[in-house]
């Protein structure tokens, strides 16, 4: 088992509770930052710790920082996207659950070094009970003199509230998110002006995902260098993985970024193979809206080297032959699974959750899908595969928000690596809408 | 000021202005077309992509190109900018590509709605559509609804371009009615059953770029290209009291606000000088009105001949040839 960061203290009993937390070392870095440390030495330790985004986009989170906006008299804004809805991802969930305390630490040592007063966990709406156990962790806080005016007599006043959205996964997209908390429609809003120059109430403001926000304790602690020493080259630290499909041992791993995705898969103290032993067909390595990688793809890159759980190592080959980390959802699929059905069911999931405002998203992933539905279902034309091809190229690139993208990449994907099977959904509809029936066949042997 | 170049065509603009904006001060060809973006309604723009433009050098202080084609009418000039429009194929297929995003949906109706003849939607795909329809599943339906005595609203031919929820924020008291619903099912709605009532609620059919909103005391009276555009005064004491009217013979059939060339009211108007004075005795004619726009209705102007514009106007021979064959 590798260093653990985030998941160390995670099965203590009663680490919820502020006694328990602070008996293992909580709260260690807000007493560090706001009495020894000043704002910018905190962000400084966070851009040497190579700390990037782990929502999904995987952006420097230091560097984010420093472009924060700072015009005077004009209050900044810390936001938490706790607002995991893509299909796959669980970490999130079952981190705030089980250890609530440690993401409201990482929120007051962020703020510090942001110099935000107020700041705000936004929620997830389905996820009502984790809001309850925030709301509990915070009211302990805000009694310990952790939260509030004057932290530990620093000076330093922190207001944090918890916000919970209604259930949309746009909301998930850093601006609708701010639209949302604002009270308003949860649409995305036009970029530029970004939320650093203009987020939260026309004011600077980051948002940052749990995760990340959860890792910097640590680096206050120990200090950004001996974080950047964690993992490979740019992909620094340790990393949630939300493991699940057809796998022996499904759940959220820690890992340190760098694990061969093929130990990964196969070692016990990850997945612990696949189920039933079966052969691996394909795997979604970071959550629905990356490309799907066929098995040949996953274990090794175009090139033949090993392929790694690092945020470069996973998008080798770029997507013609690789893929992303994304938010670090490790979707299984076995030799048993279709990848026409699966397709299908994420073209669905996009065209519910897509908001409408922009048109070639609004219109295209309702295409997509209905035309998926009907291969599934044995009514597809052999030219319905070059036109999903060429509808996803329209939505891609063309919308306001990356969930354009995110709905025509794993339909893309799907057509590059596995377009025999598509063949074989429109070539023979009887025998590919039986119960349990999966294509059989010889695989795209996919190179470039 | 910002230099920018269009397609070849230097113009210096003041600073803040966008893509868009410096585009139509050059006029002609070069300038994206905009089903969205709407002048007088701040805040507008973004959503409908039409307008989507190639920076291929960012400014001339960072000349990388913009990775991803941008919407014009948000994106601000940086001096030293350089914007492909008609010359970028890239530009044009996706275009393309939005055009027949719009269209899966629309009803496709023109030859039983009143906006044909003046719609955006129409003009826009006889520009960049194609002629196949490659869309074979059911389109989405609404059912007409009546918002007050004066509008109707018909949501299947709706493009989603939010302008009416705009003006409705910015030119009247109260908005009655928003976008509900997301996705292809987000519809433009009062929830529930509302009427919307006020002064100034009839803009909302002026901004609308396709027939979803329409004038009740005008639907079916006539087409759009029989009528004659009259530009016509009166004293109002609640709006500017300027306006166009479309007469048949002696009939004012239609009262709207005057629109520019981009379809931009120029004035907003009341609803006292759009429903209720119907009598050319109401009103103070100007003269016949100079309709500068694509549509039919100025081909089948009756005070010019029909000029044949060139497709590009004014280009250097370097551009002109990147020019996709057609």
């Amino acid at each position: 088992m590798g260093l653990k960061i985030l998941t160390e203290h995670i099965n203590v009993p009663g680490i919820e509770t502020l006694k328990v937390y602070r008996k293992h070392g909580g709260y260690k870095s807000v007493e560090k930052a706001v009495k020894t440390m000043s704002p910018e030495e905190v962000v400084e330790e966070v851009k040497t710790s190579g700390l990037r985004g782990r929502g999904g986009a995987g952006f420097p989170t230091g560097m984010k920082w420093s472009f924060l906006a700072k015009p005077e008299g004009v209050p900044r804004y810390l936001v938490c996207n706790a607002d995991e809805s893509e299909p796959g991802t669980f970490k999130d969930r079952w981190f705030m659950e089980k250890n609530p305390h440690a993401l409201i630490e990482g929120m007051i040592t962020s703020s510090y070094a942001l110099g935000a007063n107020t700041s705000y966990i936004y929620i997830r709406g389905e996820l009502l009970f984790v809001l309850r156990i925030l709301e509990k962790a915070i009211a302990e806080a805000y009694a310990a003199g952790l939260l509030g005016k004057n932290i530990l007599g620093s000076g330093y006043d922190l207001d944090l509230h918890v916000a919970p959205g209604g259930g949309a996964y746009i909301c998930g997209e850093e601006t609708a998110l701010l639209e949302s908390l604002e009270g308003k429609r949860g649409n995305p809003r036009n970029k530029p002006p970004f939320p650093a120059v203009k987020g939260l109430f026309q004011s600077p403001t980051v948002v940052n995902n749990v995760e990340t926000i959860s890792s910097v304790p640590w680096i206050v602690n120990n200090g950004g260098a001996e974080y950047a020493k964690i993992g490979i080259g740019r992909s620094t630290g340790t990393k949630l993985i939300s493991a699940s499909g057809n796998i022996n041992n499904p759940g959220v791993y820690e890992i340190e970024l760098g694990v061969p995705v093929e130990e990964f898969i196969y070692s016990d103290q990850y997945c612990g193979g696949i189920w039933k032993g079966k052969q691996l067909k394909a795997v979604v390595p970071g959550g629905s809206s990356v490309p799907i990688l066929p098995a040949n793809l996953i274990l090794k890159t175009a090139a033949g080297e090993d392929r790694l759980m690092t945020y470069e190592s996973l998008s080798d080959g770029g997507f013609v032959s690789g893929s992303m980390l994304g938010s670090g959802a490790f979707i299984v699929f076995d030799e048993d699974q279709c990848i026409v059905r699966n397709t299908w069911n994420y073209a669905r999931f996009y065209h519910h959750e897509s908001c409408g405002q922009c048109s070639p998203c609004r219109e295209g992933t309702g295409w997509m899908e209905k035309v998926l539905h009907r291969i599934e279902y044995g009514h597809g034309h052999q030219q319905d595969i070059d036109l999903l091809v060429s509808v996803s190229k329209q939505i891609e690139g063309n919308t306001i928000c990356p969930l354009g993208d995110a709905a025509a990449w794993p339909v893309a994907s799907a057509i590059r690596h596995f377009r025999h099977e598509f063949e074989w959904h429109i070539n023979n509809p009887k025998e590919a809408t039986a119960p349990g029936a999966v294509y059989r066949g010889q695989l795209d042997a996919v190179t470039a | 000021m910002a230099k920018v170049t269009i397609d070849g065509i230097e113009i210096e603009v003041e600073d803040g202005t966008t893509i868009l904006q410096a585009a139509r001060k050059i006029g002609g060809n070069v300038v994206p077309p905009a089903m969205c973006f709407y002048t007088p309604l701040k805040g507008s723009g973004g959503k409908c992509r039409v307008c989507l433009v190639k920076v291929s050098q960012g400014s001339t202080k960072d000349p990388r190109p913009m990775p991803k084609l941008v919407a014009s009418c948000i994106t601000q000039v940086q001096d030293g900018m350089v914007v492909e429009n008609t010359t970028n194929e890239e530009v044009l297929n996706a275009r393309k590509g939005i055009v027949e995003m719009l269209l899966i949906n629309h009803p496709l109706d023109c030859p039983i709605c009143d906006q044909a003849g003046e719609c955006s939607l129409q003009d826009l795909s006889y520009e960049h559509g194609v002629s196949a329809q490659r869309f074979e599943e059911e389109r989405r339906t609404f059912n007409k609804v009546d918002l007050g005595p004066y509008i109707q609203l018909h949501m299947t031919r709706c493009i989603l371009c939010y302008r009416c929820v705009y003006t409705a924020d910015q030119i009247t008291e109260k908005r009655v009615h928003g976008v509900l619903g997301r996705g292809d099912a987000a519809e433009i709605g009062t929830y529930i059953e509302n009427v919307v009532d006020n002064d100034f609620s009839g803009n909302v059919i002026d901004v609308c770029p396709v027939g979803a909103l329409t004038d009740k005391t005008w639907r079916f009276k006539n087409r759009v290209w029989f009528t004659k555009p009259m530009d016509a005064h009166r004293d109002c004491p609640t709006c500017s009291g300027k306006v166009t009217l479309w007469t048949r013979g002696e009939e004012v059939l239609r009262v709207t606000a005057r629109k520019d060339q981009y379809n931009e009211v120029e004035e907003f108007i009341c609803n006292t000088c759009r429903f209720d004075k119907k009598e050319v005795a109401d009103w103070t004619i100007e003269g016949p009105r100079h309709i500068d726009r694509g549509s039919v209705i100025s081909a089948n102007h009756y005070e010019l001949p029909v000029v044949n514009v060139p497709i590009v106007p004014n280009l250097p021979t370097s551009t002109k040839k990147n020019l996709p064959q057609e």
